[in-house]
């Protein structure tokens, strides 16, 4: 059974990308353009794996991280979470791993990049 | 034309010629085409206007570093952390307990990274031991990169590495731990930087650092960067420079299977080599 990853982003470009890049390497992909919508998503489901940028409109990825971490996802694994954005200083890394991130991807990335991510959180 | 660039057929045998007498390394066919590419920085920064005026430069000139550059373009110097991860953790959980028994009564381990580039690998072994530093306390540990690109090593030395290199392989955690940002990149933080000692070295040529006893060597996608009997001397190299109960590391796609005597695959760790002992070497 294929692995299911939500991308979350407000860029439809960056969404469509990982898109290609995440059904290449034969995940079920889903998309939500903000965090609140992210949110809802996972209040019905469970995916995999979460990709999830920093800055988006309505909730940001870290306003997102903090709900979503009260979610219960009862006898199932908590997703796992990468961040993957464009904000690249050691600061703001620091802040997603305190605040529970898996693992971080700074843009650009390549298809490589991302692979060798999703393999160290252990869903590729 | 066998570059399908812009050089003539003897440029491109030249260049390769040149590669091989230097670094023992031939160019596959799949890399041939890469080598104008390659090689455009070098021709712009020498003032050279085709590879045809390069290789005439190269015969012509007795500039050391124009011969310097020239071969260092031309190698592979692909590499990156924790390169099929899955080796180093099977490194971690089995192979250093072996060496740790193996060498109770010295105390002492050495590590050879032959062909390490530009150094990711040697530190994210330097980085396994740092994190276990009650565990080896009162051990010495020690870890040598060498390469034959002086280039490659100048970068392993300095320890910086750009956004693109730092994300690969290298789990978040530690590069956080490990690495501070900096205007030119991530910096390996002193205390990794000690850890590890790198020096150029033609592997095939040059006395095997660590005097013939490393205790795990890795020599990882470079040999099969080498043509036959290049490959069979280097294994003779990695055999001279390995202690007597010792573990060879190759890359994925390779194998010392129908390549050598020098080294059997590990009874013991599965994944790694050993030196043939030498009743199996007589008798192969």
């Amino acid at each position: 059974m294929s692995k299911s990853c939500l991308v979350v982003d407000d860029s439809k470009v960056i969404r469509k990308v990982a898109r290609h890049i995440l059904e290449s390497m034969e995940f079920a992909v889903e998309e939500a353009a903000d965090g609140q919508e992210a949110l809802s998503f996972c209040r019905a489901n469970r995916p995999d794996v979460i990709l999830l940028d920093w800055n988006m409109p309505v909730m940001s990825g870290m306003e997102f991280l903090g709900a979503f971490n009260d979610l219960d996802f009862g006898l199932e694994e908590r997703p796992r979470v990468v961040f993957c954005t464009t904000e690249n200083s050691i600061d703001h890394i620091r802040a997603a791993i305190e605040a529970g991130a898996d693992e971080y991807v700074m843009k650009p990335f390549d298809r490589e990049t991302l692979e060798g991510k999703l393999q160290l959180v252990g869903v590729a | 034309m066998m570059g399908g660039g812009g050089g003539s057929d003897s440029a491109y045998r030249v260049l390769m010629a040149v590669l091989e007498s230097r670094t023992g390394q031939t160019l596959s066919p799949s890399r041939i085409w890469r080598i104008e590419m390659s090689l455009k920085p070098v021709m712009q920064r020498h003032g050279i206007a085709d590879l045809d005026a390069l290789v005439a430069a190269l015969v012509t000139s007795t500039s050391r570093q124009l011969l310097d550059d020239t071969v260092d373009a031309m190698l592979n110097n692909e590499t990156f952390f924790y390169r099929e991860h899955s080796v180093f953790d099977d490194i971690a959980a089995t192979a250093l307990d072996h060496l740790r028994t193996i060498n109770a009564a010295s105390r002492r381990i050495t590590i050879w990274h032959c062909g390490v580039s530009t150094g990711q690998e040697a530190y994210s072994m330097a980085m396994l031991f740092a994190e276990q530093e009650a565990r080896w306390a009162g051990w010495t540990i020690q870890i040598v990169g060498t390469d034959v690109s002086y280039h490659a090593i100048s970068r392993a030395r300095a320890g910086i590495y750009s956004q693109f290199e730092i994300q690969r392989g290298l789990p978040v955690q530690r590069m956080v731990r490990w690495f501070d940002q900096t205007g030119a990149g991530w910096l390996a933080k002193a205390d990794l930087r000690r850890r590890v000692d790198f020096s150029v070295q033609n592997m095939l040529v040059d006395r095997p650092p660590l005097g013939g006893a490393a205790d795990l060597i890795f020599c990882r996608n470079l040999l099969l960067y080498f043509a036959k009997p290049m490959r069979e001397k280097a294994f003779a190299r990695l055999r001279a420079a390995a202690a007597p109960q010792s573990f060879l590391v190759l890359g994925a796609g390779e194998t010392v299977l129908g390549q050598t005597d020098q080294f059997v695959a590990s009874p013991r760790l599965r994944g790694l080599y050993e030196p043939a002992d030498q009743k199996v070497r007589r008798a192969a």
